[in-house]
């Protein structure tokens, strides 16, 4: 007797990214995330705040590396991240549509975060150009002001937006050598976890990106008061009063980019990167 | 390992003094309020003494302002800015402030000898780098007023309103250059409050602003203490804070302002590594060390408060830094001899002290050199300590005096290693006679400012500001206009 059963497709496991490695979240707890007739797409790992601590060692490791990286090659490592989306093109696609972005909407998205990679690794060796400079002081030294990665930065992605937003604010900090812990959005979670694979196989450092899901209001504490961050990016309004506080015991760095249109041109600029860099002046005597 | 070449300065021969003149300055009895371009009376009509920290005479006593003058004081800010201000085309806002950077130059020897006095600083550097750099700094901005869409391609740079500044005791009138002339350059209307231990250049200063001719209300200056930062700082109709001071206020400020939207500058504390390498000129090399911490009585955030030696030149420098120190004079900070001053307040002493004694305690080696101090005032002799580690807290605090924390290293990468650990990172310092190993400590060192093969040295255009808990943004150059400034597409 043959079997008429049509093949039973292979579901995916969300997990997490923590130095370039997919765990589950060590605290073995998970979210249902449903569709609009509340049936189950996926259990998405609920990160921990313990997670997010491991995140932060990883990225502050692999921070030495990344921020004297040539600035040549994170521009070919951002483009090879481009290259590996556009080749995935469809399932991120498919994967939008699934959460409950309409299949035009999911197409220029993916479109627009593709496009968006390709805007930030063309920039990696012209910011510097642009924003860096020699003073010219009046004394007897030569002087000049270059930018240098703030370090590790925390991001809280857009809930809304959850493969644009989340790639429009992780471009532009790595792209100057920052390492970052990304929360990704609560509400669509699954594309991260999936840029995660992406990046994974782009060439980029472990440790570099470490993306996690969870619930924002568990965590958006603890990716702000942590010491050994060095910035911090918001884009919900509500919890920028609350991020700036617990910002201040090591005098974070905090960015606030709420009410952006990630889908529009005026949400990709240099100044973006710059958010999350420091300028650095260094003196020299100008003598024999 | 004594020097035999060695200048017997305090042996063989004495400097005759050689005291600057206060004849020609005037400082009033009693200071009001500079608010809405005329001076007034507090609201609650109270003032506190400002003294000479040399002699602990009082030399004038200030308004105390309260929230309701900080208010005042704001509602002058707003109304020049919505008023006259704003409206003004850039190029005569800038005219306004080259005005004040003259009138400061000529009236430079009368402002060096006042800032002496109120701080206790030595009038060499007094005259020969607070003041012209002050007016040096007003000469920069004013040039950027019209010039302001070349800073910042793709967008067009919009003033905030009012700042609300906050300046230190060390460099009084230099710092309130640092804060006035970019806000005002910006288009920005200004409320500042000088430190209560040296109000008086501010005073001056405010008369520098009236007699330039600047539309009431442009500038407004309170003075008074915490409360009175704590009134500006909590002020709805106040749109940037910049504050210079503590880390433990920057914190306060930052968590103060939290949800505002206040936009916000803090140059905060230091720890700065000095980094002297065996390849190094080493005479030039002591000579910064010196520079690096005790400029300044080490009143400076970015002293160079923790030296480090490699190990097979240490025994030599710090021999050649104890005979250097054995140098330095210390006294009557208008005596142009002067190489260290008064500490700035008694409390700043006691704070100093304190660290001294907690130096002992860990079990580090101090030595100090054997100058006599005068009887009256606040007085802290040159202070070095060896034998200490990473964990102590003379090591890991900043104690804003002549202290000097000496560590050794062997190798490139454990003097890195040691310098970035701290919380701090505003600036660092770096001395080799090797290019390539400059640049590779210039990049490696976390923090905003580095000086190789020098030290202590500022600029108008040169930025300045801190990574870490050293501070937010910039000050100075082009990088320092930002901080007030929008930035719209």
């Amino acid at each position: 007797m043959t079997s008429t059963t049509a093949r039973v497709p292979v579901a995916k496991t969300y997990k997490i990214y923590i130095d370039g490695k997919f765990p589950r979240t060590e605290s073995g707890r998970y979210f249902a995330l449903k569709d609009s007739s509340d049936s189950i797409i996926a259990n998405v790992c609920l990160g921990s705040r313990k997670d997010f601590r491991n995140a932060v060692v990883a990225a502050r490791k692999a921070f030495a590396g990344w921020s004297s990286a040539s600035a040549y090659l994170r521009g070919q490592i951002l483009y090879r991240i481009a290259e590996m989306l556009e080749g995935r093109h469809e399932q991120f696609v498919s994967e939008l549509v699934t959460q409950g972005v309409g299949k035009r909407a999911a197409k220029k998205e993916t479109e627009a975060t593709i496009d968006r990679l390709i805007y930030y690794a063309g920039w990696s060796d012209k910011y510097q150009q642009i924003f860096s400079a020699v003073n010219p002081v009046s004394s007897a030294h030569f002087n000049f002001s270059v930018l240098e990665a703030t370090g590790v930065v925390s991001i809280i992605a857009p809930d809304d937006s959850g493969l644009l937003g989340l790639v429009s604010n992780i471009a532009p900090a790595i792209v100057g050598g920052n390492t970052c812990v990304v929360l990704a959005s609560e509400k669509l979670p699954l594309c991260a976890v999936s840029f995660a694979e992406v990046l994974h196989a782009s060439d980029v450092p472990a440790g570099v990106v470490n993306i996690l899901t969870g619930r924002r209001e568990e965590l958006t504490g603890q990716f702000a008061s942590h010491m050994d961050v060095n910035a911090i990016i918001v884009t919900d309004n509500d919890v920028v009063k609350e991020v700036q506080i617990s910002a201040a015991d090591n005098i974070k760095r905090v960015i606030a980019r709420a009410d952006t249109k990630w889908e529009s041109d005026g949400a990709q600029h240099p100044y973006l990167i710059q958010d999350t860099q420091e300028v650095k002046t260094t003196w020299h005597p100008i003598g024999s | 390992m004594e020097n035999q070449n060695k200048l017997a300065f305090n042996d063989g021969w004495q400097y005759a003094p050689a005291p600057e003149s206060t004849d020609h300055i005037t400082i009033d009895k009693q200071y009001g309020l500079f608010i809405d371009g005329k001076f007034s009376a507090p609201d609650e009509g109270r003032y506190f003494e400002t003294i000479n920290p040399a002699t602990e005479e009082p030399l004038s006593s200030v308004a105390l302002a309260t929230a309701s003058d900080v208010d005042r004081a704001v509602k002058a800010a707003r109304k020049a800015y919505k008023g006259p201000w704003s409206r003004m085309k850039a190029a005569e806002r800038g005219k306004y402030i080259f005005r004040i950077a003259r009138i400061l130059q000529e009236r430079a020897r009368e402002f060096a000898t006042i800032e002496s006095l109120d701080g206790g600083k030595p009038i060499r550097e007094s005259r020969d780098i607070d003041i012209p750099l002050a007016a040096a700094h007003f000469f920069y901005y004013a040039g950027w007023a019209d010039k302001l869409e070349y800073a910042f391609p793709g967008r067009t740079p919009k003033s905030l309103g009012v700042a609300g500044q906050i300046i230190p005791w060390n460099f009084p009138l230099l710092m309130a250059s640092w804060k006035i002339a970019p806000a005002l350059a910006c288009g920005n209307t200004v409320v500042i409050k000088p430190a209560e231990t040296t109000p008086l250049t501010m005073m001056k200063l405010a008369e520098v602003i009236r007699d330039a001719g600047l539309p009431d209300g442009v500038v407004n200056i309170v003075t008074g203490a915490g409360e009175t930062g704590a009134a500006i700082v909590d002020h709805p109709d106040v749109d940037k804070i910049a504050f210079t001071g503590s880390t433990e206020v920057g914190r306060i400020i930052q968590r103060a302002i939290a949800g505002t939207g206040k936009k916000y500058t803090l140059e905060l504390g230091g720890k700065a590594a000095n980094i002297i390498f065996a390849d190094a000129a080493l005479d030039q090399a002591v000579e910064g060390i010196v520079n690096g911490i005790f400029f300044n009585q080490g009143h400076v955030c970015c002293a160079g408060s923790r030296l480090f030696v490699q190990e097979s030149v240490a025994d030599e420098v710090v021999q050649r830094l104890k005979e250097r120190m054995e140098t330095l004079i210390i006294g009557d900070p208008l005596d142009k001899n002067t190489d260290i001053g008064a500490i700035n307040s008694a409390s700043q002493l006691e704070t100093i002290e304190s660290y001294l004694k907690i130096g002992k305690e860990e079990g580090a080696e101090m030595h100090q050199s054997s100058c006599s101090v005068p009887d009256r005032g606040y007085w802290c002799r040159p202070t070095i300590f060896t034998g200490v580690s990473q964990s102590n807290r003379i090591v890991q605090e900043e104690i804003f005096g002549p202290v000097l924390a000496i560590q050794t290293f062997r190798t490139l990468e454990e003097g890195i290693t040691k310098a970035n650990n701290t919380p701090f990172g505003l600036s660092g310092g770096v001395w080799t006679d090797k290019g390539s190993k400059i640049f590779k400590m210039t990049q490696q060192i976390r923090a905003g400012v580095i000086w190789a093969n020098t030290f202590n040295k500022f600029d108008p255009t040169s930025p300045f500001g801190g990574y870490k808990e050293s501070g937010v943004g910039r000050e100075g150059g082009l990088h320092g206009l930002g901080a007030y400034l929008r930035l719209e597409a």
